[in-house]
């Protein structure tokens, strides 16, 4: 029995993804942007009679949100430590596994990518114990070697290396892999190359394996960079943007305006400006990578 | 081998496992601290082995805090997602091995999702959600991210492989389109159905935004959402919420170290160089 032709069968095999996705991805690209020129709130929720067209009220008025612009301070400040750090720590790692002959190495690319698989509300709340102030084990390790307490989450400032730190320990595995895929890619022939006119392993890291990773570390900065942007999950389970709103990131203060506030109109307009922000970063990596080719 | 390369591994492997250690310390403590019972917790400095093993803690979670309900929910969940990857695999293989009127136009598209931030979607998708009459349903929960755009990529990838002949012949032998699909096509993806399933079984496993915006009721909150709850309302119960963790995390971990060669290999199936 055939319950279709051929020429039917492709629409049959991608309808049901596609309509999910367009129902879930493409549609509310477009909802959002409409909403962000409402005044769509609970009260439209209920009624769409009581949602009215405010123009560009939302945009103006979040942009002077004193709320919104720490939000975006902080979002720069993740951006700023965290891209560079998760780049250095994974290809560093990348290149200390790979260096490794023995098969103990392998235990060490399970080890560092273990984080990775773990889910963020159970990893927060280890990490809540770990970084409490007086029963924690972090000041207990301090405290033995005779340094002060850290007030880890209790500080604006500290809490956001706090939340760095932790970020970090999750995307290391990742990016890592995608480093040790990439390092495996390079021709045996090139490192034999450059032995025979006796170069070190580090001069044969620097020059050969780092120049060659080229495409993936610009592969890692960009997703990288778009990931910071959108920091999310670890100030919302560790902080919920506290102190003094001193994690808040823009993908937060969005999430509480929609859902804590109800305010969605106003709330789409800030995931429309952080759109445009990952938009704008990413093109400007692309050019910056063109430039250096 | 020279003696200098030689104490250049060691170095390597010394500073690898001081790092591999950090990495895996919080777990430890949780494993270990999920083990003491309570009282143990005010003890200044906190004891590393626990000087009483006690298990009171799953007793509580599982009896008294709904554990077992979270843990149903997660697991239905769980196997949604795996309705879900056999419709990226679908999907995947009707983009590989048709060809049709706006293949490429609809295949670019699925692209573009991939570039749409969670959070401009988050919103809209809840009052979609809610227009369906979906909030407060496990469907609502399951829903949005059913299908992905990576993984028909992946899977389009692996099947574009597929030898034409092969689907050809079973054609002519009289194989309806959905008979090949079944009983050809995902067998020879067994390699990329493995490393899906894994990503899937995780994703699933971890899931929590969704059931969050969309779970008002205790019924069907997942085991993230019910360990977040416990955060708020136990928060000085450390045991309590390391035992909790642990119920999340430890068949994560098992079912990553069984499987870890699978996840390993998928970078190099996706080839970025």
């Amino acid at each position: 029995m055939k319950m279709f032709t051929t020429r039917s069968a492709p629409y049959f095999f991608i309808a049901p993804a596609l309509i999910l996705l367009f129902l879930f991805s493409l549609l509310p690209i477009l909802i959002a942007l409409l909403i962000s020129f409402t005044d769509m709130d609970l009260a439209g929720l209920a009624d769409y009679a009581n949602i009215h067209f405010v123009g560009l009220a939302n945009y103006t008025k979040i942009l002077r949100d004193g709320s919104f612009l720490k939000a975006i301070g902080n979002t720069l400040f993740y951006v700023v430590f965290g891209v560079p750090f998760v780049i250095l720590f994974s290809l560093a790692i990348a290149l200390l596994i790979n260096f490794g002959k023995s098969r103990v190495f392998d235990i060490f690319r399970a080890a560092f990518y273990m984080p990775s698989v773990t889910n963020v509300v159970a990893v927060a709340v280890v990490w809540s114990y770990l970084y409490n102030p007086s029963l924690g084990l972090f000041n207990t390790v301090l405290n033995f070697f005779g340094l002060p307490d850290v007030r880890w989450l209790q500080d604006p400032v500290t809490a956001k290396i706090s939340l760095i730190i932790l970020a970090l320990w999750r995307a290391i595995g990742l990016n890592m892999l995608i480093f040790l895929a990439a390092i495996k890619g390079i021709p045996k022939s090139y490192y034999e190359a450059a032995q025979l006119d006796g170069a070190g392993t580090w001069k044969q890291i620097r020059h050969i394996t780092v120049p060659l990773l080229r495409f993936a570390i610009f592969f890692v900065s960009v997703t990288t960079l778009i990931g910071w942007l959108q920091f999310f999950e670890e100030p919302f389970v560790m902080t919920d943007g506290g102190p003094l709103e001193g994690t808040m990131s823009v993908a937060l203060f969005v999430y509480k305006n929609g859902f804590q506030f109800s305010e969605f109109g106003y709330a789409a307009a800030g995931s429309f400006i952080l759109f445009f922000a990952i938009i704008t970063l990413t093109l400007l990596q692309f050019r910056l990578q063109r430039k250096e080719d | 081998m020279t003696i200098k390369q030689k104490s250049m591994q060691w170095l390597a492997g010394i500073l690898l496992t001081v790092g591999g250690f950090l990495m895996v310390l919080p777990f430890l403590w949780m494993i270990l601290s999920a083990f003491k019972p309570e009282p143990e917790f005010a003890r200044f400095p906190p004891t590393l082995w626990p000087e009483t093993f006690t298990l009171e803690h799953y007793f509580e979670l599982f009896e008294r805090m709904n554990f077992g309900v979270y843990l149903r929910n997660t697991l239905i969940i769980v196997f949604f997602s795996f309705l879900g990857m056999l419709l990226n695999a679908m999907a995947g293989y009707g983009f590989a091995k048709y060809k049709f009127k706006g293949r490429e136009p609809l295949f670019y598209l699925v692209l573009a999702t991939l570039m749409i931030p969670g959070q401009v979607t988050m919103i809209p998708v809840y009052l979609i959600l809610n227009k369906m009459g979906l909030t407060n349903t496990m469907t609502g929960i399951v829903l949005p991210s059913l299908v992905g755009a990576f993984a028909i990529f992946l899977f389009r990838q692996f099947m574009s492989t597929i030898p034409d002949e092969l689907l050809e012949a079973t054609r002519l032998d009289g194989a309806g389109e959905f008979r090949i699909f079944l009983q050809i096509v995902l067998p020879i993806s067994v390699s990329v159905l493995a490393v899906q399933g894994i990503l899937t079984f995780i994703a699933g496993w971890n899931s929590f935004l969704w059931p969050l915006i969309i779970a008002n009721d205790a019924k069907y909150y997942t085991l993230s959402v019910g360990l977040q709850l416990l955060k708020g309302q136990y928060s000085s119960n450390y045991g309590l919420q390391m035992a909790g963790s642990a119920v999340m995390v430890v068949p994560i971990i098992i079912v990553f170290l069984l499987f870890q060669r699978y996840i390993m290999d998928n970078y190099t199936i996706s080839g970025i160089k």
